[in-house]
């Protein structure tokens, strides 16, 4: 038993704990920011010892938690996402009534089951993290009291997501009877393609694809998306996503691959039917967070296309994309919680004129779209290049066809958000006021959107790198 | 060789004015302006420059620069320029300079207006100058969105609205993009294994003559490509976003559009589709040839009837890319010396055109044809502008547009004699709406109603003067032009001669 293993997981249970502390004995009528200041820097200083992390491999106990180089690197980018989205929703979190020390807490709490995820190499500890993440989650959907649509996406999520861990201990159970085991590496080796096992692995694939929010298991995402408080509807997209995405790449070419044979069509349909629904179906929204809640199921479908390549490449290209979409998103939602500030709304219309009124955030809203969008020279574009390259070379060059086409097609729902901005007149005059360390994350996406879209090469390099520990 | 990062420096002053721009105050419109011009004009000066020195004898890329940039992708920050992209990039800069200052009394957030075309220009001669196929994908598609945003913003409605012509420029270009990236993700997987892939054109080039590219890959592979360039081109049948987009663009756009953006279309069918793909490129050029010649009269015809200027400009731009592409579909070296002189000349009468008739529209605030009648009376500097470049764009020898149409009928004659006669008579119908709209609109009585109208005064000669010197240097002396593009294209002979003789393909010849 090697503890030390933990110490990213446990420094963070620690920091949530003593939010959780600090809020009870901090008196009643002082700001809570500090306590948002607090995690901020807890994770600072997490994010930073994770960078010492690369190039171990090593387990807490063996076959059931693993640090290695792919869990590193998916951990730092739910460290970098929740940390981002604390940092943009200080304001807001203040205007959630009462409950901030107990919101961070929760987050903090979400985020150390989704760096367990990454880590499981087992089903148990896989389930018992998702559980930890999910649980944690159901309470922050419905935080925002003041909101009967807050409420309802809570309840929602909450029994959806139940069912769905239901049906994935299920298959677990199944898997255990036909196989004997529910160590990964173990599953691999004593696997028989008999139906008990090929129901319990479509099981495990249903409760990770409803986490993701792939098509057909994605009608939650937009309600749940629109109700949730936005700073979680951020870290939802852009690390519970990934997280499930990165869970299913480990399982699947660990533990299933030899069964490829199988998971592979339901993947690739999976995938390619997000990239379609979530496009197409995203062209009809008038509310900016459900536009990006559709926009997430498209890119869910992009990352996991990344599987159907089931090789190196193909797992470089989800990671370097789970990454960049960290960046995308943190800029969009940034943005989207200023507008909702400031308009106390998030509809398209409440985007207008926010080129006149805030120059820079309606730029770092342009350049965040057109990422997700795939347009060079940002970020999006390098990442669907190399997911898709990983993806034609195995053959599927129809797969590629599809996610280049319903890309150039999301733009156009994209511009839709771009026309508010660039060409409505604004309805108000106030002014428009944004916080420091809102525009600090926001110049935090927008540069590093440019700067992978620019020079991928750093960011592709580390994935290499990351991904080959899977083989 | 040159060690002064010349063709960076051409692509790096425009970005060093985006920050500079972003610096300023939005007030402060005289210096925002200022700042757009010099940021276009040193470009412009250094184009020059590289077109009096490149080097004939030694021919091929030069002013090359190179730095290895994303590795496992095969990427490298590759610029260079040769007798096909050295034209390109001089009338990129020509016009940019010709579009700021046709620009010149935009009053309304002028400072977002310089730093999204200072982005469009980079983008545009960004992709005339790189030889890596990664970087002119990155370039291509930057240009996509600022047109959007500035057609929404300084765009105009008449026909259609400006949301309308914006959206649908911007679909067409992208999903015709999305074809193209397909086209070329495939091309980069077969021409080299694992390990050795790379996206410098020059190594694809040499992919073929290895024999990694069979036949039918071409054929596949170059359709794309197609699609892609050939929206880009305005190809018919989808060429109509173009008359829409640059009804409702603004005049500074529909310059850089017509004159210079659609030229990446033939560059692409050139650079990529003939010198990577050559087996495709013969396979879909009989298809090339008739959709051309539908091109050319088609659009033509539709010209004629027009009522806005700017759709019969529209149009009849539509109208020589057709000349173009069948210049290109002969697939030898007259043909592709016609198809490139042709997209500089075409590039510097649309724009000084589309320049014009934004100074009208500016002074008369009409587009409308039959309203406008004897400007010639009230602005003798604009009807000069008009003339020269209808007279150009109708063939007038002594202009620029003569010699790059002859060269191509010359070289597509004897490879497809009917397409080509069918294309000649274009010219007739050319002749009719271009006579018909400077008779229409610069001559006649003097109207009273246009007497407070001024003429064009000042730096708004600028463009005038810029393109105009082109249209007629270029004319008198077309050894300039077709010198410059034969040097890269004359070497090619063995090439096309190589490619005739190759076996039979599927269905070649088709006429």
């Amino acid at each position: 038993m090697n503890i030390a293993v933990l110490t990213s997981e446990l420094a963070l249970f620690a920091l949530a704990s003593l939010v959780l502390v600090l809020d009870l004995i901090l008196p009643k009528d002082l700001s809570r920011r500090s306590l948002g200041y607090l995690a901020v820097v807890g994770l600072a200083g997490v994010f930073a010892y994770t960078c010492t992390l690369y190039g171990r491999t090593e387990f807490f106990l063996p076959g059931i938690f693993t640090l290695d180089n792919f869990a590193v690197f998916f951990k730092q980018v739910f460290l970098l996402a929740v940390g981002l989205s604390i940092l943009f929703s200080f304001e807001y979190v203040e205007r959630l009534a009462g409950y901030q020390g107990e919101f961070y807490a929760l987050l903090l709490l979400a985020l150390c089951g989704m760096m367990m995820m990454v880590s499981a190499t087992d089903l148990l500890t896989l389930f018992i993290s998702i559980e930890l993440m999910s649980i944690s989650f159901y309470i922050l959907v419905g935080m925002n009291f003041n909101n009967k649509k807050s409420s309802e996406a809570g309840v929602k999520y909450l029994v959806l997501g139940s069912l769905s861990s239901a049906a994935m201990l299920y298959g677990i159970s199944w898997v255990y009877g036909a196989c004997g085991s529910i160590v990964l590496g173990e599953i691999a080796q004593t696997y028989t393609a008999t139906p008990a096992m090929l129901l319990g692995m479509s099981l495990i694939l249903t409760g990770l694809c409803f986490k993701m929010a792939v098509v057909p298991l994605h009608l939650w995402a937009p309600d749940v998306y629109e109700g949730a408080p936005i700073p979680i509807t951020a870290v939802l997209a852009m690390s519970s996503e990934t997280a499930a995405i990165a869970a299913c790449l480990r399982v699947f070419l660990e533990a299933f691959a030899p069964l490829q044979g199988y998971w592979l069509p339901l993947v690739s349909g999976a995938a390619v039917l997000s990239m379609i629904v979530g496009n197409v179906a995203a062209i009809w929204q008038s509310d900016v967070k459900r536009l990006l809640a559709y926009s997430s199921i498209s890119q869910a479908g992009y990352m996991l296309s990344g599987l159907i390549a089931a090789n190196a490449a193909g797992v470089k290209g989800t990671m370097f994309y789970g990454m960049l979409y960290v960046f995308a998103n943190v800029g969009a939602f940034a943005v989207v919680t200023a507008v909702q500030q400031n308009s106390g709304a998030s509809t398209v219309r409440s985007f207008s004129g926010l080129a006149q009124r805030a120059p820079f955030l309606a730029a770092v809203m342009l350049v965040s779209l057109l990422s997700m969008a795939g347009i060079p020279p940002m970020a999006g574009f390098a990442g669907k290049l190399y997911l898709f390259t990983a993806v034609a070379e195995q053959g599927y060059l129809w797969v590629a066809m599809v996610g280049f086409l319903m890309s150039m097609i999301s733009v156009y729902y994209y511009l839709l958000v771009v026309k508010a901005m660039y060409m409505h007149k604004a309805e108000a005059e106030e002014p428009f006021v944004s916080g420091v360390s809102l525009r600090l994350a926001a110049g935090i996406g927008l540069f590093f959107t440019l700067l992978l879209g620019v020079y991928p090469e750093p960011l592709a390099a580390l994935s290499t790198i990351a991904a080959a520990v899977l083989w | 060789m040159n060690q002064f990062p010349l063709l960076t420096a051409i692509l790096l002053i425009p970005l060093l004015a985006i920050f500079i721009l972003i610096a300023l105050p939005r007030k402060a419109a005289q210096q925002i302006r200022s700042v757009a011009a010099v940021a276009t004009t040193l470009p412009l000066l250094l184009a020059i420059y590289a077109y009096v020195t490149y080097d004939f004898a030694v021919g091929g890329m030069q002013f090359v620069e190179r730095i290895p940039w994303i590795k496992d992708l095969g990427v490298s920050y590759a610029l260079g320029v040769d007798g096909i992209s050295l034209p390109m990039l001089l009338l990129t800069t020509l016009i940019g300079v010709s579009a700021v200052f046709s620009s010149w009394n935009i009053r309304q957030r002028s400072k977002e207006f310089f730093v999204l075309l200072l982005i469009l220009l980079t983008g545009v001669a960004g992709t005339f100058i790189t030889t890596d196929l990664f970087i002119f994908l990155l370039f291509y598609e930057m240009v996509v969105i600022p047109i959007y945003i500035m057609v929404l913003i300084w765009g105009s409605t008449k026909r259609v609205s400006k949301e309308y012509a914006g959206m649908k420029l911007t679909i067409y270009l992208l999903i015709g993009s999305a074809f193209m990236l397909v086209g070329i993700i495939a091309l980069y997987l077969q021409a080299y294994p694992a390990g050795q892939r790379t996206f410098d054109m020059q190594v694809l080039a040499q992919a073929n003559l290895l024999g990694s590219l069979p036949e039918g890959f071409q054929i596949g592979a170059f359709f794309l490509l197609l699609l892609g360039f050939g929206s880009l081109l305005s190809m018919v049948p989808f060429h109509s976003w173009s008359p829409d987009g640059y009804a409702g663009a603004p005049t500074a756009v529909s310059m850089i559009h017509a004159g210079v953006l659609k030229k990446i279309g033939g560059y692409g069918l050139i650079r990529i589709g003939l010198l990577i793909l050559p087996l495709g490129a013969k396979f879909w050029a009989p298809v090339i040839a008739v959709l051309a010649v539908g091109n050319v009269l088609y659009a033509a015809f539709i010209a004629l009837v027009q009522k806005d200027l700017k759709y019969v400009i529209g149009y009849s731009s539509v109208s020589h890319m057709g000349y173009v592409l069948i210049g290109f579909a002969a697939l030898n070296v007259t043909g592709i010396n016609g198809a490139v002189a042709n997209m500089f000349a075409h590039g510097v009468m649309s724009a000084l055109f589309f320049a014009m008739i934004g100074f009208v529209y500016e002074k008369t605030h009409t587009r409308h044809i039959p309203d406008m009648g004897g400007l010639a009376h009230q602005m003798p500097h604009i009807a000069v502008g008009f003339m020269l470049a209808g007279m150009a764009s109708l063939g007038l020898p002594g202009l620029v547009g003569f010699i790059p149409e002859f060269t191509i009928f010359v070289g597509a004659f004897s490879v497809y004699p009917v397409c080509a006669v069918a294309a000649v008579s274009g010219i007739i119908f050319t002749a009719l709406y271009v006579l018909r709209l400077l008779a229409n609109v610069l001559f006649g009585p003097r109207q009273e109603k246009f007497d407070d109208c001024p003429d064009a005064a000042g730096v708004e000669l600028v463009p005038l003067f810029v393109l105009g010197t082109a249209i007629v240097l270029f004319g008198v002396f077309p050894q300039l032009l077709l010198g410059m593009i034969n040097s890269t294209v004359a070497p090619l002979m063995p090439f096309f001669s190589q490619l005739h003789e190759a076996a039979p393909v599927l269905i070649g010849g088709w006429f």
